[in-house]
């Protein structure tokens, strides 16, 4: 279907002569034209069923206005707990990727032996994808797996702890999938910073801990907050693993599944739209909050040298 | 930067040996994740060899038969077909679109642009769900969802702006000037990128075709939504074995989780030849600033 790009642009580039000149000046050609077929693909597959979504979720299966349906789901307390149930689960998971990223960057940013090895490890879960590591994770955690076991051997306790089919069965699995993309983009702003402004600190007398607060973190911190969000987008659309490891009836019923639900199971593809809008809306709130506070942060070069 | 620290000596002391104990605390949480990700993958590889684990530490006995039952009773070697073909699909149609898409964008400054911008910018911002599901719902309107077809189309949704974000500052790396010389030697736009732009442009457009790879095979979530069992890749084969638990054996299901971890480790390997991971990011992170 979208593969067909079409030749021709709607308005630039046809008229002749001082037009085509004015429009060149202003930096529309032909070279445009590459750029069309994109953003028709995006158009079409992207905004299209977007908006299609918005207007499907605002003519309710069951009647009641144009906002029955946001009506519907915010009296409901089951539906209405979703949304505090995503939170609780993607702002944590997003918070402990990007603190924990910070340290093991900085320790991994000079060059040594062994790094990229070091490095490939700890993105290597990018690769194993939300399913696969829901299923290990049944293994691993579950009353007989080797982590309890372990436990139990040291007899650190008595019984099982249990750590799947519930929220920290689904924080895991998060953790586990969302540290290596929060990583990798930290460690690639932590090389960003030029090292030796650390050392022009370290001369004038900067403790290490002193450099990093100083120097390191607030310089780091508008890429933390891309990071941020980033992690916290990775970890919001929550899914397979809420099913698999999570309590999908209950603590890890997330929006993702209610939206899923609605549509797949009750085939009210109005709510599901809704639940999808939703989600959109809150996960866009939450990052134009960070955005907004990043705005406030020091931007500037984060090289050393003159000028700077 | 602006706080100058004017602290005499005595510091460098003690210095010294805190930084080390936060090292070593650094590095103890590292090791922790790591004992703890290999246990849980290799737990999944035992179970898939093993032929009885209630208790103890290991299964009774060691098998190789889960393999040549996940791979009849999943039919394997049909959804690795159909992973392989829609993945190759999206791939090549994502780097011919996009590529040029990514030069214009790097070379034109047109009213306008921002929105573009913000356009290829949100499918790789909202989650996949929020799109995926009225995308599906429209797939299905048009009697694409469950083929071939709308797989691919569906997959090209985040695939296409990230090749696009991945390449612009790829593009704005070459100097005008190459292209401007080659077209004074007579070159047309076709040889412009045929001959001078796409080489000098290849190893990016190898870093993007590997992580779409690398993406779509592990994209669950838009192929969950549209895919039927014909069209189905190996990640949404592997989660509806797993969320049946039950009909099929723990073991058929891990000898598949397996299969589906050498393919990613394969590609893994593939893209770590070809991609530096902290570069490709930092050219990403740029895009968006621009």
């Amino acid at each position: 279907m979208a593969v067909d790009a079409p030749p021709r642009p709607p308005a630039p580039a046809t008229a002749r002569g001082g037009l085509r000149h004015r429009l060149a000046e202003r930096g529309v050609d032909r070279v445009l034209l590459l750029l069309l077929p994109a953003v028709l693909i995006i158009g079409l597959l992207f905004l299209y069923p977007m908006m299609y979504g918005v207007g499907l979720s605002l003519q309710p299966k069951n009647g009641g206005g144009p906002f029955g349906n946001y009506a519907d789901f915010f009296q409901d307390s089951y539906q209405r707990s979703t949304v505090w149930k995503t939170l609780k689960l993607a702002l944590p998971a997003a918070l402990i990727n990007v603190g924990a990223s910070v340290p093991i960057a900085y320790k991994l940013r000079g060059r040594f032996r062994g790094r990229r090895v070091l490095t490939a490890l700890l993105v290597l879960p990018v690769t194993l994808g939300t399913v696969l590591v829901a299923d290990g994770l049944l293994r691993y955690l579950g009353p007989k797996g080797w982590f309890n076991r372990i436990l139990l051997d040291l007899h650190l306790v008595d019984e099982p702890v249990r750590l799947i089919y519930n929220y920290w069965g689904v924080l895991f699995s998060l953790l586990i999938t969302g540290f290596p993309f929060a990583f990798l983009l930290v460690l690639s702003y932590m090389s960003g910073i030029d090292p030796t402004l650390e050392r022009a600190a370290a001369t004038l007398g900067a403790g290490p801990w002193q450099r990093m607060r100083r120097i390191v973190l607030p310089l780091l911190a508008p890429g933390l907050a891309t990071t941020f969000v980033l992690a916290f987008v990775l970890a919001f659309s929550v899914f397979p693993s809420a099913n698999l490891v999570g309590e999908p009836a209950g603590e890890t019923r997330v929006m993702a599944i209610a939206a899923y639900q609605a549509a797949f199971e009750k085939y009210d593809y109005s709510m599901a739209s809704t639940i999808a809008v939703l989600m959109g809306v809150f996960e866009l709130l939450v990052i134009s909050v960070t955005l907004l506070l990043r705005g406030r942060l020091y931007s500037g070069p984060a090289t050393g040298g003159k000028g700077s | 930067m602006t706080t100058a620290v004017s602290r005499p000596a005595g510091l460098p002391k003690r210095g010294l040996p805190r930084g080390r104990l936060s090292a070593w605390l650094v590095w103890a949480c590292v090791a922790f994740f790591l004992v703890n990700l290999f246990g849980l993958i290799l737990s999944v590889i035992v179970n898939s060899f093993g032929t009885k684990w209630f208790a103890g530490w290991l299964p009774q006995g060691f098998t190789g038969s889960w393999y040549s039952d996940a791979w009849s009773e999943f039919a394997l070697g049909e959804v690795l077909t159909v992973t392989l073909e829609i993945t190759l699909i999206v791939v090549a149609m994502a780097l011919l679109i996009g590529v040029p898409a990514g030069y214009a964008l790097a070379r034109r400054d047109f009213p306008g642009k921002r929105a573009v911008m913000f356009l290829l910018l949100l499918p790789v911002l909202l989650p996949p769900i929020t799109y995926g599901i009225p995308l599906a719902t429209v797939l299905y309107k048009v009697h694409l969802a469950g083929t071939m077809t709308g797989v691919v189309a569906a997959n090209l949704v985040p695939a296409l702006p990230f090749v696009i974000l991945v390449m612009t500052p790829f593009v704005e790396q070459i100097d005008t000037n190459v292209e401007s010389a080659a077209r004074m030697c007579g070159a047309r736009t076709r040889q412009v990128f045929t001959r001078v732009l796409v080489p000098l442009l290849l190893p990016g457009i190898l870093a993007a075709g590997i992580l779409v790879l690398v993406r779509t095979v592990a994209m669950f979530e838009l192929t969950f939504l549209v895919a039927d069992a014909d069209s189905q890749t190996l990640i949404v084969a592997l989660y509806s074995a797993a969320f049946t638990p039950g009909i099929r054996a723990a073991q058929a299901i891990d000898a598949m989780a397996v299969i589906y971890m050498a393919l990613s480790a394969v590609l893994l390997i593939i893209a770590l030849m070809f991609v530096n991971p902290t570069q490709i990011v930092a050219q990403v992170r740029e895009a968006p600033a621009e």
